[in-house]
Formats: structure tokens, C-alpha cells, sequence
């Protein structure tokens, strides 16, 4: 796996997710509220357009989600699937915290 | 083949005729002439007075547009029949045309007896019956004065509440010992009297009227009764009973029942086969009823034989009414006046409460045969289905104020709930268990109960429970409190952040339907700008940009124009500002400019741009006060009569920013030509050359409605007052995503008791509210300016976080008519690769 550097971890803010640029791939980057990372498609597959990061960040029993600002399907942060209409799902990347920048893995 | 059907008379039963034959003949066998002697279509005569309450003629209309356009249904306004050529089989109308039908239906209704007594016919003396008789008597109206009515049955106390809504002061003259003689009894009657004299009516019961009396310019100027006494008035309403309109019968060679009205058998017929008479022109085998129920079902009665040839007869007739005359409770169901052999009474009188209850029982005490209810009707939802039935509970349970030791659950299946559409319990549960019915709404939908006169609505709720559905307020599954609740719970307690409610009231870490419900509690009462720190993070898209979200992830910058005035200067600025950001630009709806297509990273700089001009946030993009439209007003217009746009600028100005359940729109009308829209607004104002009056409600959304009046007659700061309290009323209590239309709806009592409550301080929260909404419009700052300020927040307005100048791929513009337009790009293919 190659990793990519994005940002400085202390530039991300609990339960927000910025947008980034992977390659020429955009991806929504996420920080939830206990310091886990999660990096997910940016692009909405019900409208192709690249807004995923601005979402509300929560949880669907327990499940990590971010709910896509522009419909509202929500999608679980961990596996990329839409909760509300299963066989939809966002990718997903690999993300890792190295001293205090995060790394986004190129798949 | 299509056969011509005439139906006589477009009042409310012709017209459910229509309808039902409409709605049955899906083949469409039958064109349909409908003869109308007014000018309007059918309209709803039941709640004629609201009509000088604030309701339009347009609001009581019963007809829609589908039914205007139906090619099968030929709508003759202006238009009666003079007679009818029964071997012909022709109708003669009365602008000359012969009409030849397969069948014909007279819906002709009745006409208000006048007693012949000297002066009926004197100017000055009215009748209450069609819109037209309102305008009349509302010009001939003066405030203050006195106004008599003649009647004080059912419809002369609605006629007495027609004259006190014009600011006269009423005298009701009946001939019986007491008021509504037919639907009450002389307990009733006089808890009945006393209610309505606290409301200013005078009320000469046992008395006559002896003559009319006139002027030198034989205009009335009074009344004399037969012991003597007179009243100064130079209003008199007859409202002494109705007669059937029963005309056309004997010259056609019908027959005519003793006591008058068109005699049909049980299923409507008349002598004729081809000729049927229903509502209040038909003798149903003889008798006549003068409710609409009745009517409505002598409508299906014919429609059903019209279309399947089949169908059962007329019933007979629930004469059962409840109704809210004058804000005063009353209802008879049943045989209400004990005329059963044997039939026992129990009566529960409370003076002081004014309410009087009593049942009528069985020799035996057994079973329920009527009872009449004054001051409060609670129990009538539960009692009436009961009618002829063992009772439930011992009787004095039954009599208790608010009804009640029964429930839903001793209804027996069969027992009508909804008496106006014939609705029984066993209908409603099987609807909610088959359906899988949540809500009242869904109920309505479904089984139409609780559709037209609304007193079943709280057995319905009843009926949900029972039926093991729990309507729950949670607002989603990390909070069990309603928005209200959690409103009360951030006011009471400080709470600055939702992690800090969520830890204490909640569970999880919320989503996107509680995070920006709470936003906008934090934001209402003002704690920080919606994008400090933890805030930003609650906000749906539109709050987190404060601009709108469009479909392909731009966003559309509205600068607020209050009132719609807008400097040469200010213009100017907003057309450069669109030029050098290449934005599409639109006038809006509400008198303001939308440029369209900014992308993110824009953002900041067009704000700079309008904010150095002077422009703020339109809050276009909020759950919040958007605009509030104007007219040009008295400085302009030929016809305003007062400053439509200077109130419209200090509401807007006043309002700007207030967060609230749902967005929230305004308007301010200069005259009564209403050329700002006010009524269609959640709150409107309308300028009379007497002050403000002050609407709410309108808008509605998907199911649309015009705004209600709450107050009249206001000066400025009145004005200005009562709109703050209803507002933060409206933002306290309401339910998420909820408009003040529902809102008002879902409040027991409806506008009623937001008027209780916001006129007249019912809850004496009224300070409160005022103070809230001080400290609303003290705590105000542009929040664009606020972004401008703090470089913390500018750094989110970035395309990308590493790379925060590159242009996001997926947004590109073609051009149409001159400017730009969104093009969709094709899925990325990354999404593919993944998936494969």
C-alpha cells in the first residue's frame, strides 16, 4: 500500500469531515468524536456530486455514519454501504494517523 | 352512451351529489348540468360566520380546480330552474334555456322563513343564508351599535355571532322559553344563556316580536316586543327557521309532503322515476332535516342508484350535533329530550363552571338514548357512539367533567365514530393494524374519520393507543424527548453544546436529524455563532456555508434585501459581484437576488465583496426568518393606507436570523388588494385604514393554506409585539421541520388557543416570549461577517484540505439563455473500480 499524506491530524475537527484530494480522486476525510479516522468517496452516487465530506457525522446504533447533506441517504463511515438502500456503497480508503499527519492509503 | 343528468341547486349537497356520481362513474355514463342560482359554486354555508372571522369566500369554496375543469360536468352559475316538463323530460332555467335530461335531481334547499311580522320587509332588514346576505349585512353594520336577530335557535345564535364579529352588540330574540330549543333542554338552555350573555349577547327568551319599526326614511331604527319592550336598532337578522324550496313540485305534477318539501320515498325518488329530490328541499317519506349530514347521505343514496342502479335507502337521519357557537361547547345526541315512554334522566349541572350534562337512560337505566351537553362537550366523542346501548360505566362516571371514566375501549366495534363520514370503531382499527396506521393524520387519510367536523379527532388518538400503537415524540433514536422538551431542557439549563445534552440527555452521538434540531435550539437561543467550534459540526449543509446547497455541490449566495428595497448603488454591486464570479443570477420569490453556482472556496470572497457593501446574510440557506415581502405601500400607491414597506424593513430587520423549527416567511400588505401575498404566509400583516391586522398560518407547504387572522386593528408596537410572541411560541414549542400552519393544527384548540395564549396571555408566558425575543434581536450579528472575521472558520471554505485551490472535478457549467447552467458529470470511475 502506498500512502499519501493529507493534512495535519490537529487540523481535522471531531465529527467533521474535510474533502481531499487522493491522486485526482476526491475522498471525504472524517474525525469522529473519540479520535478514530475514516476516509470514504466524497462523490454522492444519487447525484455525482462531491459533497460527502460536508455530511453531519453521527451513528445508526453504534454504526459510524455520515448522512450525505445533499438527499440525506446515510452511509456507515466503516464499510462505505448506504443503511438506507443496502447494495449502494461509497468506497472506502485506508487511513492511518503517523505522528501528527494523516496518511490516506492509494488503493 | 352518455345520458344527461341536471342537478337543480349547487349548494353543499348538490354538490356532494356531483361529486359522488363523479367519483362512481369511472366510465364516465353521465354528463352532468348543474344549475346554481348564486354567483359562486358550492361553499361551505356550515361555517358561513368565519367568514367575517377572516375566512374568504375562496376559503369556503368546496370545489376544486379538477372539478372546474371536469369536461363532464357543465357548471351554470347565475342560473335557476323555473320549471320542469316532466312528460318532456326538459327543465327551463331562468335565462331561457330548455334542458333535456335522462335524470334530475333537485338539490333546491331551503329558504330562511320571515315571520310576516309588520316591517319584515323594511330596509335594514336581513336574512342569513348566503355570502351575499353577509356583505350585505357587513355594509349595514355599524360598531358599537346594537343589532337584533329574530331566532335564537342554532342558526340565530350563528347569526348573533356574525353581528358581534362586526362589533355590534347582539340581541337575540327567541319565541321559546329558552335558546336552541330543539337541541337542548331548559337546563341546558339557561346554562346556555348565561354562557353567551358573558359574551355580550342580550338574550330575550319567551318573547315575540311584534313589529319592525321604521324611520322617516322607512329605514328600520327598531324593534318592539310584545311585552312592550324595544330595542334602537337599524340591524334585524331573521333567522326563525327555514323552509324547503319545494316550488317546482306542484306545477311538475309532484307531490309535496303535508308540511311542505318535496315527498320522496326512502331512497329518494319522487312520484317520477325519473326526477329525485335530496337535502333540505326533500321530504324523506315525509320529513325534512336541516342538517348537512343527512343531506350528504341522501346524496350517495341517489348517487349510488344513478350509477350501479342499486345501493340502500336512506337510513334515517343521526340528528346529533355538537358545535362551537360563540366559543361556547354545545352538543344533543340522541333523544336528547327524553321523549322515549319511561326514559330516566341524570343530570350533572356545574354553575360556577358554567357546564350542564345530561343523559337520557333507558326505563331500566340500562341503556343510553340521548343526552345534551353545554359549556363542555368532551364526553360527546365517547357518549354518542354509545346511543342505544348498555352503558359502560355507572352514569355519573360518565357526566364527569372531561369525560370521562370510559375510554375507547368500551366502545363496541360497531359503534359510529365518526358520525359525519359514517366511520365506525371496528372501521379505524382495522385500518390501523391492516395499514399499519402511526398517526392521526395517517388515520384520516385512510379511513376519512375526523375529517369534516373534527370532534372525533381525540378518540382517534384513543383508538391508536388501543390498538397498542405508541405515538411517540422522540425526535430520533439518541434523544427520547421532543424537540419541545429538549427546547425547555437547553432554556432551564444553560446547556452550551450538544455533546454536553447529548452526555446528559441523550445517548450515542447523534445524526443528522437531532444534531441540527439542536443547532437551531443553541442557535434560538443564542449561544455563539452557528460556526464556533463544536457548532459547525451540527449544521446542515446550508448553516455549515450559510449559503444553498444546489444539486451539483455549489452553492447560492442571497443577500438580504429587506422589504425588497434595494439602492441603484447596491444593485450595481451585486451585478458586478455575479459578473466577476460568473454566477447565474435570479430574482427570487421574495424580492430578493440569488446568484447561483459559487463553489466553496468562493464563498469568502463574494461575501467580502457584499459585505463591504453593505450587504448581510439573507439567511436564505436557514431554517429561519427568509423574507418578508412588501408592497409598495401609501408612499407610493394610489390605493395604500399605510407604509407596507417601512413595517416590512423593521420586521425583517427585526427578525433577521431568528432560527425556527421550519423556515419561516412574511409578508406586509398595504391595503386589502393584498399585493404582497401576506395570507400565504407564515406570518402576514394586512394594513386597514384602522391600524394592522395580523394573519398567521399560511403557506402550508405541500398542502397550502392561507394564514388566519389573529388580531385586528393593531398600532405598530401592538403589532410588533404580538408577532414576537408568537414566534418564539411557534419556535419553543413546535416539533422539528415543523411550519406554523401544523403546528397550529397539532395544538388542541387550534388558532383558538394560540390567540389564548398570545392575545391574551392565557398562560402568562407573554413577557417571556417578549423578552426571548429581546434578547434575539440584541444578540444579532451578520454571521457572513462573523466567517470574514475568524480565520479559524474561513479555513473550512476550502476545496480541497490538501489542495485547497484545486477546482473539485465534478463540478462543470454549460450555458443556457446567456448564463450558466449545472452539468451532471458521469459517476466518478473510482466508484467502480472499488465496487469491482
Amino acid at each position: 500500500m502506498k500512502w499519501q499524506q493529507i493534512c495535519a491530524y490537529e487540523s481535522l475537527s471531531p465529527e467533521y469531515g474535510v474533502p481531499a484530494l487522493l491522486g485526482e480522486h476526491p475522498v471525504a476525510l472524517f474525525r469522529t468524536g473519540d479520535g478514530e479516522l475514516f476516509a470514504v468517496g466524497n462523490v454522492d452516487p444519487y447525484c455525482g456530486a462531491g459533497v460527502i465530506s460536508r455530511g453531519i457525522v453521527g451513528d445508526r446504533e453504534g454504526e459510524p455514519t455520515v448522512a450525505s447533506p445533499m438527499l440525506k441517504q446515510v452511509f456507515s463511515l466503516r464499510t462505505g454501504e448506504c443503511l438506507d438502500d443496502p447494495g449502494t456503497r461509497l468506497p472506502t480508503f485506508a487511513v492511518r494517523r503517523k505522528d501528527d499527519v494523516v496518511e490516506i492509503g492509494l488503493p | 352512451m352518455t345520458r344527461t343528468l341536471i342537478v337543480v341547486g349547487h349548494g353543499m349537497v348538490g354538490h356532494r351529489l356531483v361529486e359522488e356520481v363523479r367519483a362512481r362513474d369511472a366510465a364516465g355514463t353521465w354528463r352532468i348540468v348543474v344549475l346554481g342560482e348564486e354567483s359562486r359554486p358550492a361553499y361551505d354555508r356550515v361555517a358561513l360566520s368565519s367568514y367575517l372571522d377572516g375566512k374568504s369566500a375562496e376559503d369556503l369554496s368546496l370545489v376544486t380546480h379538477e372539478f372546474l375543469d371536469d369536461p363532464l360536468v357543465d357548471l351554470r352559475l347565475d342560473t335557476g330552474a323555473a320549471s320542469v316538463d316532466r312528460h318532456a323530460r326538459t327543465v327551463s332555467t331562468t335565462d331561457g334555456a330548455v334542458l333535456g335530461y335522462d335524470a334530475l335531481v333537485l338539490a333546491t334547499g331551503s329558504r330562511p322563513f320571515v315571520p310576516p311580522v309588520p316591517g319584515h320587509d323594511l330596509d335594514g332588514c336581513f336574512v342569513y343564508r348566503t355570502l351575499d346576505d353577509l356583505d350585505e349585512i357587513r355594509d349595514a353594520a355599524t360598531e358599537g351599535k346594537p343589532g337584533v336577530v329574530i331566532g335564537g335557535g342554532l342558526l340565530g345564535l350563528e347569526a348573533a355571532n356574525a353581528l358581534r364579529l362586526l362589533g355590534m352588540h347582539p340581541h337575540v330574540v327567541e319565541m321559546a322559553p329558552r335558546l336552541m330549543p330543539l337541541q337542548v333542554d331548559e337546563g341546558g338552555g339557561q346554562v346556555l344563556s348565561r354562557l353567551v350573555g358573558d359574551l355580550g349577547l342580550t338574550v330575550h327568551c319567551g318573547a315575540a316580536t311584534q313589529s319592525v319599526d321604521a324611520d322617516e326614511q322607512g329605514r328600520v331604527r327598531g324593534v318592539t316586543l310584545a311585552d312592550g319592550t324595544t330595542i334602537d336598532t337599524d340591524v334585524v337578522v331573521f333567522s326563525a327557521g327555514v323552509r324547503p324550496r319545494d316550488e317546482l313540485a306542484e306545477p311538475a305534477g309532484l307531490e309535496r309532503a303535508e308540511r311542505g318539501g318535496i315527498l320522496v320515498d326512502d331512497r329518494c325518488r319522487t312520484s317520477d322515476e325519473h326526477i329525485y329530490a335530496v337535502g333540505e328541499c326533500a321530504a324523506v317519506e315525509g320529513r325534512c332535516y336541516g342538517l348537512v349530514a343527512p343531506g350528504y347521505t341522501m346524496a350517495e343514496v341517489v348517487a349510488g342508484q344513478l350509477v350501479d342502479a342499486a345501493g340502500d335507502g336512506f337510513p334515517g337521519a343521526d340528528m346529533s350535533t355538537k358545535l362551537k357557537l360563540l366559543g361556547v361547547d354545545v352538543a344533543s345526541f340522541g333523544d336528547a329530550h327524553g321523549t322515549t315512554g319511561g326514559a330516566l334522566e341524570v343530570v350533572y349541572a356545574n354553575n360556577a363552571a358554567g357546564t350542564y350534562a345530561k343523559l337520557v337512560l333507558s326505563d331500566d337505566a340500562q341503556v343510553l338514548l340521548g343526552g345534551v351537553l353545554v359549556g363542555d362537550a368532551g364526553a360527546y366523542s365517547v357518549l354518542r357512539p354509545l346511543v342505544g346501548r348498555e352503558l359502560p360505566a355507572p352514569p355519573e362516571q360518565l357526566l364527569l367533567p372531561a369525560g370521562s371514566g370510559v375510554d375507547a375501549g368500551a366502545l363496541p366495534g360497531d359503534a359510529i365514530v365518526c358520525s359525519c363520514n359514517n366511520v365506525s370503531k371496528q372501521d379505524i382499527t382495522t385500518a390501523i393494524t391492516e395499514q399499519e396506521l402511526t398517526d392521526v393524520a395517517a388515520v384520516k387519510g385512510c379511513t376519512k374519520a375526523g375529517t369534516s367536523c373534527g370532534s372525533c379527532v381525540p378518540m382517534l388518538k384513543n383508538l391508536l393507543s388501543e390498538c397498542g400503537v405508541s405515538t411517540s415524540n422522540a425526535l430520533c433514536e439518541h434523544f427520547p424527548q421532543s424537540r419541545s422538551e429538549l427546547f425547555e431542557i437547553v432554556h432551564a439549563t444553560g446547556i452550551q453544546t450538544f455533546s454536553e445534552l447529548i452526555g446528559r440527555h441523550g445517548s450515542g452521538r447523534g445524526c443528522d436529524i437531532c444534531k441540527p434540531a439542536v443547532a437551531s435550539i443553541l442557535a434560538s437561543l443564542g449561544r455563539g455563532h452557528v460556526l464556533d467550534g463544536e457548532h459547525a459540526g451540527l449544521q446542515d449543509t446550508n448553516d455549515r456555508f450559510l449559503a444553498n446547497l444546489q444539486r451539483n455541490g455549489t452553492y447560492s449566495v442571497v443577500p438580504r434585501i429587506p422589504g425588497g428595497e434595494i439602492t441603484p448603488d447596491k444593485l450595481i454591486t451585486i451585478g458586478e459581484v455575479a459578473r466577476d464570479f460568473g454566477l447565474y443570477t435570479k430574482i427570487t420569490g421574495g424580492q430578493r437576488i440569488d446568484m447561483f453556482g459559487a463553489r466553496v472556496e468562493q464563498l469568502p470572497e463574494i461575501w467580502r465583496r457584499l459585505v463591504d457593501a453593505g450587504f448581510e446574510s439573507g439567511h436564505a440557506y436557514g431554517k429561519a426568518l427568509r423574507t418578508v415581502k412588501s408592497c409598495v405601500g401609501n408612499d407610493w400607491c394610489r390605493y395604500g393606507v399605510q407604509d407596507s414597506v417601512a413595517m416590512a424593513i423593521r420586521l425583517e430587520l427585526r427578525y433577521r436570523g431568528l432560527r425556527s423549527p421550519h423556515k419561516l416567511k412574511s409578508g406586509v400588505s398595504g391595503c386589502a388588494r393584498e399585493c404582497a401575498e401576506a395570507r400565504s404566509k407564515d406570518f402576514g400583516v394586512i394594513a386597514t385604514d384602522k391600524g394592522w391586522n395580523l394573519y398567521v398560518g399560511g403557506n402550508g407547504g405541500f398542502t397550502p393554506r392561507h394564514a388566519e387572522l389573529l388580531a385586528a386593528d393593531l398600532d405598530d408596537d401592538g403589532l410588533v409585539r404580538l408577532i414576537d410572541r408568537f414566534l418564539m411560541f411557534y419556535v419553543r414549542t413546535a416539533d422539528r421541520l415543523q411550519r406554523t400552519s401544523a403546528w397550529i393544527e397539532s395544538l388542541e384548540g387550534g388558532l383558538e388557543h394560540v390567540r389564548e395564549v398570545v392575545v391574551e396571555d392565557s398562560l402568562g408566558i407573554a413577557a417571556d416570549l417578549e423578552a426571548a425575543m429581546a434578547a434575539h434581536v440584541g444578540n444579532y450579528s451578520d454571521e457572513w461577517a462573523g466567517v470574514l472575521r475568524d480565520p479559524h472558520k474561513l479555513a473550512r471554505f476550502v476545496s480541497f484540505v490538501n489542495a485547497p485551490d484545486a477546482p473539485d472535478p465534478t463540478i462543470s457549467f454549460t450555458e443556457e439563455r446567456g448564463q450558466i447552467r449545472p452539468v451532471s458529470l458521469p459517476m466518478p470511475s473510482i466508484r467502480q473500480e472499488v465496487r469491482a
